[in-house]
This record gives C-alpha cells, sequence and structure tokens, in this order.
C-alpha cells in the first residue's frame, strides 16, 4: 500500500503521467459505465440488430453537437407514438360498430435544416374489414396538403419520403422538402408547428387502429448514426472494454509467462532452457500479422482465438531474451548464492529472489505494450477480421472505409473512434514512459 | 560407577576425535564445452584436498586468486558437487544425506560472502531479509521468528533494532551490510561458519570489527569458522590454523603459529614475503616474488604445480612427482619434497 503511495507521488512529478493516468482513468470509467449501460448480451443483439431495431433511428446522421459549430440548426429526429402518448387519438363513435379514429401528430419544427426522412408506421387491430386512413399535412401558415389514403393491413408502413405522388403537389419538391419548405423560397424551412392529421375509419367494433410517426432528423445523439442506422455511440461505448482488456490482459499475460518462462529455463538450465531457446528461435521469425490474417480467414475470428494466438507468439518473442538475459545476471549474484546456502528451494528462489528483481523492469514494461495490442486488435478489425459479434473501435473504422465514409463527408465515423484509440495508446505510452524512468533512474537524464 | 565414569571419558574423547567436517582427496571439476555439446575439458578448481575440522576451531585458507579457495568453500556448503571424494559432516558422509538431511546440514552452515550489497536482495527489507531462512526452515511461529531476528541482531550490534527492521540494504553501510550477513549467517544458530573474504570490501577501520565480532561468535557458540581470504595481515590475528592453497591443492597445513615462524613451502615463503606491512623502511627494500603466472587449471602442470615458478626446484623429481604430506613437528605438514629427509610420510 505504502508503495502504490509512494508510486503515485513520484508519478506526480511527471506532468505527462498525470495526463495518461487521467485518460486511462476515463477510459476505465467509459468501459464500466459501457458494461453496466448496455451488457454483453444486448450490446451484441443491438449491433447485429439490423433494421428492425433501429427503425426509429436516421441514417447516417451526424452527431448532435455538430448544431454548435453551425448557424444552421439541423433537426434531431422526431418520433411520436400513439401506444406511448394516447391523447393523440381522439375516438368518436358512429354507430353501427363504425368509430372515426383521429391522430393528430403536433410538431413545434425550429430547424433551419430539412428532415432527413419522414415514416409513418401503422399497427391495426381487426378481423376481417380493414380500416381506411386519410393522411393529410397542414404547415404553419394554414396551407392543407392531401397526401395518402389508404386501406391498413396489420402493419403498414408510409414511407413519406418514398411517396412518388406527392412531389407533383409539392412544385416538384422532395416531400422532405416540399412539406417543409417555405412557398417564397423553397430552400428555405418555414419554421412553426406542423399537423400530420390521420383521420381513421374503422369499421369494427373491435377495430383500432396505432400509427408511429418518425421524422429522421440530420443529428443525432453524442455520436451520429451509421448506414445501418446504427448509433454509433453504442460501438464506441463498447469499444473501451473490449480495447482494454484486449490491451490489459494480453500484455499482462504475456509479460508474466514470458517472465516465469525465462526464469525457469535461466534457473533450471539445461534441456528446459534449451526448448525454450529453440521455440523463441522459431517463433521470432514467425510474421505474426499474416498468421493472424490466416487464422481469420480460414480458422475463427473470434476475438478470443486470435487474442489468444497473439499472446502465445508474444510469450516466446524478443521479450524471452531480453529477461533472459536479466536473469542469467541475477543468478550469479551473491544473495541467491546465499538462499541457496540457507536451502531455499528452487520454487522460492525463482519467485522470491530473480523475479523480484526484474519486476521494475516489467512494469513499465508492459504499460507500454497496452497500446500495441489495442491497435493490433483494431488493425485486424479494418481488415475486416474483427469479431464478428463485438462492436469495437476498429469494426467502425472498417465500416467507415467500406462506405466511403471520407468520400462523402461522414467524416465523425471515422474521427470518433480514431480518436479514442489514439487517446489510449497516447495514455498508456505516457503513463509507461513515466513508470520507465522511476523504475529505471538512470534514464533521468536522458 | 567408575565404568560409568570411564565411559563418559571416553565418549567426551571421541567425540573430541571426530572432526566436525571431514574432506578425503576432494575434488570439484567444472565441464567446459563447446557449441553447448561437446566436452572440451574441466577446469579443476579443486583437486584433491584433505583436511579435518574440529569443533570451536577457526582455519584460514589462503593463496592467491583463482587458486580454488572459493571453489572450496562452495564445495563444503553443497553449491556444487563434488566431482570426486568424500565430504564427512559429523561423520556422515554428505554423499548419502537425504533431503532432510541436507536440509538440516544447510541449516547448520552459516555463509559470509565478499561483497556484503550483492550477498543481500536489493528488494527486501531487514526483516524479511532475516525472516527468510527461518520460513524456509520451519519456524512457522510468528513470535519466535521476531525474538530470533531480535537477539541475532543484538549479538551483531545493529540496534537500535527496530530502526534497522524496515530498512533497505542499500540504506545501510558497507560495515552495517556486512553485521548484516553475518547476522543472517548466524540466524539459524549454526555449527560452522564459511567466511568468503569477508572484509576484502570494507574499509580498513571497519575491517577490524567485523573481525572482532567474528572472533566473539566464535567464541561465544563454540563455532567452526572457515576464513578464506588472500589477506595474510589479517590471518594471524584471527585463526589457530593456516591451510595455503596453490593450484587447486592445499600445499601446507600448519597452526598459525608455526607457519608464521617458519613457513616451509616455497611458495607460502613467496605469499608471506609479498605481505606488506606498514614500515617505511619497507619502501627502500626490494621483495623477491616468484615470476611466472598462476598455473592453468584445465591442464595444471605434471609434478608439483608449483615447480615452474619455484625457485628451489629439484630437477627430475619436482616436475615429475607429485608430492606426498611430510609432516613436520607435531604441527604442521607440508606437500612438498624439499622435505622428504625431514618429515615423515
Amino acid at each position: 500500500m505504502r508503495a502504490i503511495r509512494n508510486l503515485l507521488n513520484q508519478i506526480k512529478a511527471y506532468p505527462s503521467a498525470v495526463v495518461g493516468l487521467c485518460i486511462i482513468a476515463f477510459m476505465i470509467t467509459l468501459s464500466i459505465y459501457a458494461v453496466i449501460k448496455i451488457p454483453y448480451r444486448e450490446a451484441v443483439r443491438l449491433w447485429k440488430g439490423g433494421e428492425n431495431v433501429w427503425i426509429e433511428y436516421p441514417r447516417n446522421a451526424r452527431p448532435e453537437w455538430f448544431n454548435l459549430f453551425y448557424k444552421e440548426k439541423q433537426p434531431v429526429t422526431i418520433v411520436m407514438k400513439t401506444t406511448e402518448t394516447p391523447e393523440l387519438k381522439t375516438v368518436t363513435d358512429l354507430g353501427n360498430g363504425i368509430a372515426a379514429q383521429d391522430i393528430v401528430f403536433e410538431f413545434d419544427y425550429q430547424y433551419d435544416g430539412f428532415p432527413a426522412e419522414l415514416s409513418l408506421f401503422f399497427t391495426s387491430k381487426f378481423t376481417t374489414a380493414r380500416p381506411n386512413v386519410e393522411i393529410k399535412w397542414i404547415t404553419p401558415d394554414g396551407r392543407e396538403i392531401n397526401m395518402q389514403s389508404m386501406s391498413l393491413r396489420p402493419s403498414e408502413a408510409y414511407r413519406i419520403s418514398q411517396d412518388t405522388r406527392l412531389p407533383r403537389r409539392l412544385n416538384g419538391l422532395q416531400p422532405e422538402k416540399g412539406l417543409f419548405a417555405d412557398p417564397a423560397n423553397p430552400n428555405k424551412v418555414l419554421k412553426g408547428t406542423y399537423q400530420l392529421v390521420v383521420s381513421g375509419l374503422v369499421f369494427e367494433p373491435e377495430a383500432n387502429i396505432e400509427a408511429t410517426f418518425v421524422l429522421y432528423g440530420k443529428v443525432h445523439g453524442i455520436a451520429g448514426t451509421d448506414h445501418l442506422r446504427r448509433d454509433i455511440s453504442v460501438a464506441l461505448l463498447w469499444g473501451a472494454p473490449v480495447a482494454l482488456s484486449v490491451g490489459l490482459v494480453v500484455a499482462v499475460g504475456t509479460s508474466l509467462t514470458t517472465m516465469c518462462l525465462a526464469a525457469c529455463a535461466v534457473w533450471f538450465g539445461g534441456w528446459i532452457d534449451w526448448i525454450i531457446r529453440r521455440i523463441n528461435e522459431i517463433v521470432m521469425i514467425l510474421p505474426l500479422l499474416p498468421i493472424l490474417i490466416m487464422i481469420g480467414l480460414f480458422y475463427s475470428r473470434s476475438i478470443i482465438v486470435m487474442m489468444g494466438c497473439t499472446a502465445l507468439l508474444g510469450i516466446f518473442g524478443s521479450g524471452i531474451l531480453s529477461y533472459r538475459s536479466m536473469f542469467l545476471q541475477t543468478k550469479t549474484s551473491g544473495y541467491i548464492e546465499a538462499a541457496r546456502a540457507y536451502g531455499a528451494s528452487n520454487f522460492r528462489i525463482i519467485f522470491r529472489y530473480l523475479i523480484p528483481k526484474v519486476i521494475p523492469v516489467l512494469i513499465p514494461g508492459f504499460v507500454t505494450q497496452v497500446p500495441s495490442y489495442v491497435f493490433l486488435e483494431a488493425t485486424l478489425a479494418v481488415l475486416g477480421l474483427g469479431d464478428k459479434d463485438l462492436p469495437t473501435w476498429g469494426k467502425l473504422l472498417n465500416d467507415a472505409y467500406s462506405e466511403g465514409a471520407l468520400l462523402t463527408g461522414h467524416f465523425y465515423w471515422v474521427v470518433e473512434p480514431a480518436v479514442l484509440l489514439v487517446l489510449t495508446g497516447f495514455g498508456f505510452a505516457m503513463v509507461g514512459f513515466a513508470l520507465d524512468r522511476i523504475f529505471n533512474p538512470r534514464l533521468r537524464g536522458l | 560407577m567408575p565404568d560409568l565414569a570411564v565411559d563418559m571419558r571416553e565418549t567426551l574423547q571421541n567425540a573430541e576425535r571426530v572432526p566436525v567436517l571431514k574432506a578425503v582427496d576432494l575434488h570439484t571439476w567444472f565441464e567446459i564445452r563447446k557449441f553447448g555439446f561437446f566436452k572440451a575439458g574441466d577446469v579443476r578448481a579443486l583437486d584433491g584436498v584433505d583436511f579435518e575440522l574440529y569443533q570451536g576451531e577457526t582455519v584460514s585458507i589462503v593463496g592467491e586468486s583463482g587458486c580454488g579457495k572459493s571453489t572450496l568453500a562452495r564445495t563444503i556448503l553443497g553449491l556444487h558437487r563434488p566431482t570426486k571424494g568424500k565430504l564427512f559432516f559429523n561423520g556422515k558422509d554428505m554423499a548419502e544425506f537425504t533431503k532432510e538431511d541436507m536440509k538440516a546440514y544447510r541449516a547448520s552452515v552459516g555463509y559470509i560472502q565478499q561483497d556484503p550489497y550483492g550477498a543481500l536482495p536489493p528488494f527486501m527489507t531487514v526483516k524479511k531479509i532475516l525472516e527468510e531462512p527461518l520460513l524456509i526452515n520451519g519456524v512457522t511461529d510468528k513470535n519466535e521468528r521476531q525474538k530470533r531476528i531480535q537477539s541475532v541482531l543484538e549479538e551483531v550490534k545493529l540496534s537500535p533494532i527496530e530502526d534497522f527492521l524496515p530498512k533497505f540494504p542499500h540504506m545501510l553501510s558497507g560495515g552495517q551490510q556486512q553485521r548484516l550477513v553475518i547476522a543472517r549467517a548466524m540466524i539459524l544458530q549454526p555449527k560452522m561458519l564459511v567466511a568468503d573474504e569477508p572484509v576484502s570490501m570494507l574499509d580498513a577501520s571497519v575491517r577490524v570489527e567485523i573481525l572482532q565480532l567474528l572472533r566473539s561468535l566464535q567464541e561465544k557458540h563454540n563455532l567452526v569458522i572457515i576464513y578464506i581470504t588472500h589477506d595474510l595481515s589479517t590471518v594471524r590475528y584471527f585463526s589457530e590454523r593456516i591451510f595455503t592453497m596453490y593450484g587447486a591443492r592445499i600445499v601446507e597445513k600448519a597452526a598459525t603459529a608455526s607457519l608464521l615462524a617458519n613457513p616451509l613451502h616455497p611458495y607460502t615463503q613467496a605469499l608471506f614475503k609479498a605481505t606488506s606491512d606498514p614500515d617505511a623502511a619497507n619502501l627502500k627494500t626490494f621483495k623477491e616474488v616468484p615470476t611466472g603466472e598462476p598455473p592453468s587449471l584445465m591442464n595444471p602442470p605434471k609434478g608439483c604445480r608449483f615447480h615452474p615458478r619455484c625457485a628451489k626446484i629439484i630437477k627430475g623429481k619436482c616436475d615429475r612427482f607429485e608430492p606426498p604430506e611430510f609432516h613436520i613437528g607435531d604441527d604442521q605438514s607440508v606437500f612438498c619434497w624439499l622435505y622428504e629427509d625431514q618429515g615423515k610420510q
């Protein structure tokens, strides 16, 4: 405990390390928040969900905070449901089992930009006679535009923006534009209160109409959405625990295992040392990335398999040589001889006398190794070998790349995960370098 | 009743006669390998050493660097397995030791090293350093450990004890570090101490204190101390017997007084001549030191190992036949053909 407090006091002397620690703390908080807010199964379901899960989300919307930087404010998504707010619907009985169900969606539109899309989703209950609806648009200046009249199936979607007959009534403008345009200046939005009136008729006593109106905005949430309407923030959030756990587990796991193996090799010598060195020599000439690509293509893209493989190659990598040289030096030191003289067992000498000497070199080492594994995971995902289920930063980059995000102006799609990746690497690197200086005072002059 | 008294006396005498440590034709060779596989030869670091050590005795082993002193110490400590020959501890052959015997043996032999800082793990506190041998040798009771640490620190005069316990080795001075090393060697209450040049890395002012400390410990616990050094100026104050080693062998064994008065082996004589005394007269005298180099231990000279450097060489004998042990007087013996006529084999 005192050692940790001491260490923190020493770290304070390095402002870069303090910044690094803050970044790491932020990433850890983000990870914990992500895992609590969106449990693993939920995250996987959301990310694989497709159109049905994300139907009320806009496509390729920018993050909401973009509005802060532009004079023209873009709309956010407006969703109104009769199931949630029954006041929208008024039912008047007309006798003979016929009833009028009038639904009025009224909203205030104060944005400078036109919405991305408009949709109206119906779910209706009936036995034989289909309910009938007439849909009407009322602008703030009192114009009434008849849009459509239709008889409903149990589940019906009226995609207003895709209605090909509407533009004729709207001076040739696309519906999402024409419905909102100022008649005097079709490029400008007429601000005010709009109404979408659905006058429905049901012909059976038990029949019922429920409707959902979605005005898809052009900005969404803190991170925007992608081409499949998915909220990018889900992947950004879940990328943090994945990146951190991959980085930490692989870095710590490989360093510790490498160190123990090197210690055993040096202490026992003989054939154990021989075998470990031969494996190391073989592994040193094996290229990591091509092997991972082949595993991804032919065997499994599961993150556990991929990272397990990385760890396995990392354990017998070049680290084992540097640890080995350190242990060889320590092995001949007087206190090891003394320990043997008073009867310490092999196990005790390795874990109580050899390894503690090397720990100070190990700690900065694995802290600086963390980002390299985080980036490796991202690299694999960008190459299309990311985990099938998990939303990660690398997969966001992959999607952005394959959808040409940078060419179509959706730069936030690339920038957000990239910034988080760089930030993570930066944080660990800064802490690692400071630790290196603290543990290895000879570097302080550099 | 009288029978019993006789018995008692006999057992006492027998007990005196059984040496604590006895070496018979002790060899420790290290294999040299080519390409990691093929044997290229041996370094004969210890090549036929015999001696007996008795309870309460301090023996100095002197000789130049690379003559096998430290290898002898390590072989005695069980850090090297003898290639040939036997070591007996309290009359028991160490080659036949069981694991428990070996553990008990290691607990009864303390080791004091040359470089006190290197001998102490830099990442352990004083308390931890002293606790380790106790933990390894099955002292599980915490209070008992505490008590023994206290008493051993008192014995080596590291006080106030409470101040030292949480310190790390680098916070101690050289003399304090060596005291700590001695405390660690003493904490298992050994019968024998092996001190491998315990004062050569210390300041001259601290040396005497450390040697006095060792001396007092020896007297208090009736220890056997094997004191290895190349510094002849300290041996005369410290030991009862002196073994001179040259080229992986003992060349002369003698009681300290006899050896100092009358060194027999030409190598011992040369060694004594080379010792410097702080005397102004030495400034003008020229010392005769044997020419040549220490022998190769991979391929030692035939016959007497000192013959290539010896001024008194008997041609045809010294360079062909190995000298046997000649006993001169009661307490001196020498491996040299010069004494063939005076000594008995």
